[in-house]
């Protein structure tokens, strides 16, 4: 097995406040390979956003990397300089955030837009930049690229203004795209034609893909493996298909239960009782276990097993048994 | 009984520049048809959904509908009374006052600087009616404590403070509550409290919702009856199983085929094509024909009108 493109091992991102330290991000470990897209699922506040923004290197102080490391293509960079961390995005990580207006420069064209990005990472004349923005673009499928180059991102669309904005992260090939909530702003058909764009590119480029969501619907088509992360601990991880289908962990399998699809037919929404608890006041032992069903005296004692080396399924010492899924 | 009956409602906004730039530019008028002749009934004590894209014009029917906006032409009856052309001062507000709404942005929606108690009361407070352990007593029917009246909204999270916004709704006795897209800010398990909260305060006060969303799943739990919007038309209108077990409209299809399925491990779907059309300037005859795979010449030109098909009411020219 080739390695793989990130591997982040017992991440723990902290943020001290006058009240003690915050833990957004707390031990969690996953890999990435070469084209594959992982799913990073989780409620408001859980952390999935913090574990990718830790990963680019663009947690906002206080808030910083406290333990573990982050490897891309096998060096760290989580012990990288802001220079050095500055010439990686862009070049080896491109981004996709959820709202393309903000991510855009309204003031540029799209066209120079992606010149610039592929000026201060590659080494390319002008009019090859250019030629090369509008070969991303068509490939992103704009129609009429040579002349939408010209164009201002309000003269776009929601869903053709993603398709720039993932043309944006593309142009420099990164091995890596985080694409944090990329659908969540756009409408059911227009977040259908950026998940087929997302899956056909990253299988075509070998681009491996951190896809952050809460949408389940999308992590189940999008994604190979998916990560359930709760309160900043890693719950769950493990083939998409056997996590969602079949999860072992009590909070996915909670999560998948209130989801109005899953309860067809019936009158009530099956609900996890209670909220996420705040990050100042995480009870002992494991996170989950004031809301769980399964409770047991263990889990009120300690924080339970952890997701390590990417490998292993639940972080539960009482996983829910399955019968072996085909 | 129809507590509402909408008839060929027309919202149209006028979206032109200014006159003296509509001179120098030598451009005509601008005009945007939000909504286009929608007719169709809610039955009391039923869920009806409106679902359908950004630029549907779901919202824009739900404001028509609680007075919020003044329809362009056509007819909301309300328990018999338009309230767009209604000249009794007393008729208008004893149906006003059956009429609430529960917003998307939980956060938008209530005063910051109110405590809870006075934003749940205002309501009745605004009407001079006696608020006395009113919002403590609402408060506890959402699932709140009574303890939490004195507390201002920065202090609840995005779930219980829509909580809050369903006391206030509930607070003058309402019979119809418009709830345009109210979970959609919310998380997935806090979502499902707050369905099951409004499906049981349905049953406990004998209300009547118009509940607009644009999530299809969503829709699926909630609805009695479903109306699909495209482009500010109704195109097709069933209940929640014949719509999703045989959709009849194109429109209606390709949606359905878009939405996420949680079985959909590895999924190859075709995406939809194209992108909805400028509503200021609509294609003619059928809204859907540039996108539609069945479109014919007829399409081009003609709209087509709802008709009956089983169930379903469908505005297709080769539906059946």
């Amino acid at each position: 097995m080739t390695s793989p493109v990130l591997t982040i091992r017992d991440l723990t991102v902290d943020i001290p406040t006058r009240h003690g330290i915050l833990r957004p991000v707390n031990g969690v470990s996953y890999d990435i390979a070469a084209g594959e897209i992982l799913g990073v699922v989780g409620e408001s506040g859980a952390g999935k956003s913090m574990a990718g923004n830790a990963v680019i290197g663009l947690l906002n102080p206080p808030a910083h990397i406290a333990t573990g490391e982050i490897l891309l293509n096998g060096q760290r960079i989580d012990t990288l300089g802001r220079d050095a961390i500055r010439r990686l995005r862009g070049k080896e990580i491109g981004m996709v955030f959820q709202d393309p207006l903000t991510s855009l420069n309204p003031l540029l064209k799209i066209g120079d837009q992606l010149t610039e990005t592929m000026l201060a990472h590659l080494d390319l004349t002008q009019t090859e930049a250019r030629k090369r923005a509008i070969a991303a673009l068509e490939e992103v499928g704009i129609p009429g690229a040579a002349q939408r180059v010209d164009s201002y991102p309000h003269e776009f669309s929601g869903g053709m203004r993603q398709r720039v904005v993932i043309a944006l992260a593309l142009c420099a090939e990164p091995s890596l795209i985080i694409a944090d909530e990329p659908t969540t702003a756009l409408d059911v058909s227009v977040q259908a034609q950026i998940i087929a764009l997302l899956k056909r590119l990253c299988r075509e480029r070998g681009t491996a893909v951190m896809l952050i969501t809460h949408d389940m619907g999308v992590i189940a088509e999008a994604a190979d493996r998916v990560a359930v992360m709760y309160a900043g601990q890693l719950a769950e991880l493990g083939p998409v298909r056997e996590v969602l289908a079949a999860p072992i962990h009590p909070y996915t399998d909670g999560l998948m239960g209130s989801t109005p699809l899953a309860s067809r037919g019936k009158d009530r929404l099956h609900q996890i009782p209670g909220a996420m608890p705040r990050l100042d006041a995480l009870p002992a032992g494991c996170a989950f276990h004031p809301r769980c069903p399964y409770t047991q005296d263990d889990c009120k004692a300690d924080p339970g097993p952890r997701i390590e080396d990417g490998a292993g399924r639940a972080a539960c010492f009482h996983p829910i048994a399955r019968e072996e899924v085909a | 009984m129809a507590i509402v009956s909408i008839r060929n409602l027309t919202r149209i906004f006028d979206v032109s520049k200014p006159w003296l730039n509509r001179l120098i530019e030598r451009k005509p008028k601008a005009l945007l048809t939000a909504v286009s002749d929608v007719s169709f009934e809610i039955e009391e004590r039923t869920v009806y959904a409106l679902v359908g894209e950004s630029g549907s014009g779901k919202s824009t029917i739900g404001k028509m509908l609680v007075g919020l906006l003044r329809p362009s032409e056509g007819h909301v009856d309300i328990r018999g009374v338009d309230l767009a052309h209604e000249t009794d001062a007393a008729k208008i507000e004893s149906i006003r006052s059956d009429i609430q709404m529960i917003f998307q942005d939980p956060y938008a929606s209530l005063n910051p600087r109110w405590r809870v108690r006075d934003i749940i009361a205002e309501p009745v407070a605004a009407r001079g009616g006696a608020t006395d352990g009113l919002a403590e007593r609402l408060l506890e029917q959402v699932g709140l404590s009574a303890r939490d009246a004195g507390k201002f909204p920065h202090e609840f999270s995005g779930g219980q403070r829509q909580r809050i916004c369903i006391a206030r709704a509930l607070a003058s006795e309402p019979k119809l509550i418009v709830c345009d897209e109210p979970t959609s800010a919310l998380d997935v398990s806090v979502q499902a409290q707050v369905l099951n909260l409004m499906s049981d305060l349905k049953d406990q006060f004998g209300l009547t919702y118009l509940f607009i969303s644009h999530d299809l799943t969503v829709v699926q739990h909630m609805a009695d009856r479903i109306g699909v919007l495209y482009l500010g038309r109704l195109v097709e209108e069933a209940d929640p199983d014949t719509l999703f077990d045989d959709p009849k409209h194109p429109y209606t299809q390709m949606l359905l085929a878009a939405a996420p399925k949680l079985d959909g491990f590895g999924r190859e779907v075709a995406p939809p094509q194209g992108e909805i059309p400028d509503p200021i300037n609509p294609p003619p005859g059928c809204a859907f024909n540039p996108r539609c795979p069945l479109a014919a010449d007829r399409c081009r030109s003609e709209r087509p009108a709802l008709r009956t098909i089983g169930g379903s009411r469908v505005a297709c020219h080769f539906a059946e």
